[in-house]
């Protein structure tokens, strides 16, 4: 380092210093920029994902119910053996799936009208309306829809009308058409982004080449917006695989997260348990997660 | 070089976290020979200014800590709990030095004492333990081997809580919570019935089974052998399908019961107060052929107590008849000490009115000690099955099995 050309640093004012140090000194000026955050990630996620590993190897003191730091791997057997555990697993990623399609459905029309058809005026109004409810608390929303779904609700009373009464209030379709709701902003905003994406000159190109609007659409669209379609369902099939709030409040299905929560404490108190069973959720996530990466949806967040 | 730095920091993250392990346990453990002293309460023990309860919802209200804290100078603050699993949890919350005491019910009590997380008492101390009904001096589920862990506070049934205006006749039997066919035809309240959503609510259909099916030789609905356990399995997976939703809070039970979700099932009598005072719904309640479950909470206090003299004038203070009379009319339970008896009357009139008040009256069977015999109070299911074997199921077991009812 050339120190012999550096002035006595004392006249110099300190920030002048502070960011000579940090140019010649690339680490440090790492550590500024990304410490934060990346310590407040390892710290807080990874940290508690580790935490989660180790304590689902423990067990419960049948008597006083307390957690016994000894190793075993009874709770794995306890949820191999179960067979309700894989049949709310298997409840939950269906869920989970049938949320996904809703939205992937629900979001595709709306995102193609709004990216490729209105005009800048329209395309804002449409995103506002799309982002506006994001900003309204997930528990009101929630407890509307319990309102709405339940015995003396509009929905109930709609149906009355022609004689018939759903009794939606406790089954799995209200939770099912809850969760589309309240995650169809979170998919509509990367399938929109997908769209915009896509080159107007491709479709010139297509059409010039004698392809009609089927046929561009398969063969140079949709590949095009596949990675946004499914970067978008990371979210919907991730969120609905690890709610747990609005299961109990608009049905009677036990969902994965539900049986989660109700052994870390809440009815059926077993917290290694409990910390065994969310691994299921995350191998789920894990596996589709590496196929989202296969088809390149991380290139379209 | 990237991959080796990843690789330090994880086998960092490891260490620190066995370290974090390790010491955790070597503190939190069951601290034993706790039973060799009981404490005493001291009128004239100088209180710490301060006191942390762990609480069912209504149990310490103002009305009741107002003159507590003037008296003792005892500020206290209370952390409601809505299960009992959740009392368990706080009160074991870093080794059970966080709260003073807990209001537990019967299901949580032998698990307290058990983990060491309870101090004994000498009951005889405390001013008014005389008054205590019989069969609440030294009951199982806070006595161990003439050993107390507490004093009791209030108690009530698990009813069957109906809808009048739709479940007529009255219902006699809880077969309607659990049956699909009833005499041959089909539950006309299926889809319309609640249950607890709590593994001790399978002591609920042991109960039943005990006059439906004798032959299972069930004598107590809390120590169940494999197989009783599975038959009232069964037959709450039979109520399942009956089901519109379990209640965890009280408050489920009164929204679902005012949206018409559901009109019969399992109730405390506080959530019926609530719906007689919201008159939404007309709402009766009865105790059924088969018999009732119930709850008996226990004032206990935390082996590492950090205000152990205000905790014990607590227990003192809670054992005084009109605390007793206050809280069982606020939250809709029963005094365990025979002199509140009165003192609930004047407050359900003054609460009701002169005619709802004394009509409500008798529905809380004060004093009733025959009544009170004839309820199975909650206890926390042991492997220790009371006659010599050991082969009943534990409460581990249970979640375990209530899990299988509602995962279904």
């Amino acid at each position: 380092m050339a120190t012999s050309v550096a002035p006595t640093s004392a006249r110099r004012p300190f920030t002048r210093r502070a960011s000579a140090f940090l140019f010649r000194h690339r680490g440090v000026q790492l550590t500024f920029t990304l410490g934060p955050t990346l310590s407040w990630m390892v710290v807080i996620y990874l940290f508690s994902l580790v935490v989660l590993l180790i304590s689902s190897f423990w067990t419960l003191n049948p008597l006083t119910s307390q957690v016994e730091h000894t190793w075993s791997l009874k709770n794995y057997q306890t949820i191999i053996h179960g067979s309700v555990y894989w049949r709310v697993a298997f409840r939950t990623v269906m869920l989970a799936a049938a949320v996904t399609v809703t939205d992937v459905l629900l979001a595709f029309p709306l995102s193609y009208y709004a990216a490729r058809m209105a005009s800048a005026r329209v395309r804002n109004v449409l995103l506002f309306a799309v982002v506006m409810p994001l900003w309204a608390n997930y528990l009101a929303k929630v407890f509307a829809w319990k309102t709405m779904l339940g015995g003396d609700g509009p929905v109930d009373a709609f149906f009355g009308v022609f004689g018939w009464h759903p009794g939606l209030s406790s089954s799995i379709i209200a939770l099912w058409l809850v969760l589309s709701y309240i995650w169809l902003p979170y998919v509509i905003l990367p399938i929109l982004a997908a769209f915009e994406r896509v080159p107007d000159s491709y479709l010139e190109a297509s059409s010039d080449l004698g392809a009609k609007a089927g046929r561009t659409f398969r063969k140079v669209v949709w590949p095009l917006v596949l990675p946004g379609v499914v970067a978008a369902s990371i979210f919907s099939f991730s969120l609905t695989l690890g709610d747990y709030l609005a299961a109990p409040l608009v049905s009677k299905t036990l969902v994965l997260g539900n049986l989660i929560d109700s052994f870390a404490g809440g009815t059926a108190n077993n917290k290694p348990l409990a910390a065994a069973l969310s691994m299921i959720p995350l191998a789920i996530m894990g596996i589709y997660l590496l196929i989202a990466r296969a088809m390149h949806a991380f290139e379209a967040l | 070089m990237r991959r080796g730095i990843s690789l330090v920091a994880i086998v960092g993250v490891m260490a620190l976290i066995a370290a974090a392990c390790s010491n955790n346990s070597s503190s939190s453990g069951p601290s034993g020979g706790t039973s060799a002293s009981a404490l005493s309460y001291d009128a004239s023990a100088q209180g710490e200014g301060e006191l942390n309860l762990v609480a069912w919802p209504l149990y310490a209200e103002k009305d009741v800590r107002g003159p507590f804290e003037d008296a003792t100078g005892c500020k206290v603050n209370v952390k409601e709990a809505n299960t009992s699993d959740e009392m368990v949890n706080l009160m074991s919350q870093g080794g059970g030095t966080q709260y003073d005491g807990v209001s537990a019910s019967g299901d949580a009590t032998l698990r307290l004492i058990a983990s060491g997380l309870v101090a004994p008492v000498n009951v005889d101390s405390f001013d008014d333990y005389a008054n205590v009904m019989p069969s609440l001096q030294a009951p199982a589920h806070n006595t161990v081997n003439g050993v107390h862990y507490g004093v009791p506070y209030e108690w009530g049934p698990n009813i069957l809580m109906y809808n009048s205006d739709i479940v007529s006749p009255a219902p006699k039997s809880w077969d309607i919570t659990f049956e699909p066919q009833i005499n041959g035809q089909a539950n006309p309240y299926a889809g319309k019935i609640t249950g607890y959503n709590s593994p001790i609510f399978i002591a609920d259909a042991a109960m039943y089974l005990m006059s439906h099916q004798p032959d299972l030789g069930i004598t107590d609905p809390y120590e169940l052998n494999a197989d009783q356990l599975d038959a009232a399995v069964n037959l709450l997976k039979q109520q399942n399908g009956l089901v519109s939703k379990y209640w965890n809070v009280w408050s489920d039970e009164v929204d679902a019961f005012e949206s018409g979700d559901m009109v019969a099932g399992t109730a405390w009598p506080a959530n019926q107060n609530v719906l007689i005072s919201d008159d939404k719904v007309n709402v009766g309640s009865v105790t059924p052929s088969e018999g009732v479950t119930g709850w008996a909470d226990t004032w206990m206090m935390s082996s590492n107590a950090p205000h152990p003299n205000c905790m014990l004038a607590w227990m003192n203070y809670t054992l005084s008849d009109k605390v007793q009379a206050a809280t069982a009319y606020t939250f809709g339970a029963t005094p365990s000490v025979t002199t509140a008896c009165q003192g609930l009357k004047a407050n359900l009139i003054a609460g009701y009115g002169q005619e709802v008040g004394t009509n409500a009256y008798p529905l809380y069977h004060c004093g009733d000690d025959g009544y009170l015999k004839s309820i199975f109070l909650w206890k926390t299911p042991v492997p220790d099955c009371g006659n010599g074997s050991s082969d009943c199921a534990d409460y581990n077991t249970w979640t375990q099995k209530w899990v299988e009812v509602i995962g279904q």
